[in-house]
């Protein structure tokens, strides 16, 4: 095939991921919803069986993960985030994903250095940076109870 | 009625972090980290909870929910066990889901095989 780079550069963009905001961003609100209606029924149900709000509030999260490693497992999450990006980025089951893909894809390199270290390659900043954040907040809030706040 | 506004919160959330990707380039390790300072920071200065009241697992399930939760987990630590909770408040608040991710993770990995190599990248 006989084209210029001009050509070439529109017809690999035409390929690749669709980055139009009027396309990506509608998909990334529609889908993020959906998953935050999915964990307001769960959230619903763990109400129903008699917990309270934080308790409830917990299950959802174990129970999103579960469903989040379960597709991941099967190939299936990564599919639905093509389209979805940001949508399936966001909630916890991103989060989820983010560990379980690489525990999954470098199994090949051991279990050791393969799935228990690359497992924490993006939940490890997460992590990282959210208890030290978490951790500021601590220090001010004990600083202040100090001085009879 | 509770499902409209998860949806509406839970979708904006993404939406925003839809942007980011799109027009600054952040990388999703960047986008999950920064969603889960900004959720200690709003769960800090106490505009997140609010959110959370009012669209339930539309603002709890994003990631800034679990921010969220650091601050709060923070706030109960400190108050109970004083200079201690600084150190145990943050990991106590987010045990639930880092162990789920962490053993289901790890289940997956032991069970599966991955049969397609397309990632997110």
């Amino acid at each position: 095939m006989n084209i210029s780079k001009k050509e070439y550069a529109k017809l690999a963009d035409s390929y690749s991921a669709p980055s139009k905001l009027y396309i990506t961003i509608p998909k990334a609100f529609v889908s993020g919803g959906i998953i935050c209606c999915i964990g307001q029924f769960f959230m619903d149900i763990y109400t129903m069986l008699g917990n309270d709000t934080d308790t409830a509030s917990a299950y959802t999260s174990i129970t999103l993960v579960l469903i989040s490693a379960l597709l991941t497992g099967f190939g299936q999450y990564e599919r639905i985030a093509k389209h979805a990006g940001a949508g399936t980025l966001v909630p916890i089951t991103g989060f989820a994903n983010a560990v379980v893909s690489p525990a999954l894809e470098f199994k090949t390199e051991g279990l050791v250095l393969g799935t228990g270290a690359k497992m924490f390659v993006i939940a490890g900043p997460v992590i990282v940076y959210g208890i030290a954040a978490a951790f500021v907040y601590g220090l001010i809030l004990f600083v202040i109870s100090l001085f009879g706040g | 009625m509770q499902y409209l506004w998860a949806f509406l919160v839970g979708g904006a959330l993404c939406a925003i972090g839809q942007v980011l990707i799109d027009l600054t380039k952040l990388t999703p390790a960047r986008i999950l980290v920064s969603y889960v300072v900004a959720g200690v920071i709003l769960g800090a200065i106490g505009v997140y909870q609010p959110l959370v009241d009012f669209a339930g697992a539309g603002a709890s399930v994003p990631l800034t929910g679990f921010g969220n939760l650091l601050a709060k987990g923070m706030r109960k630590a400190v108050e109970e066990d004083g200079f201690l909770g600084i150190f145990t408040g943050g990991f106590t608040a987010c045990a639930a889901g880092v162990a789920a991710a962490v053993i289901f993770g790890l289940a997956v990995a032991l069970i599966f095989r991955r049969t397609d190599r397309t990632r997110q990248e």
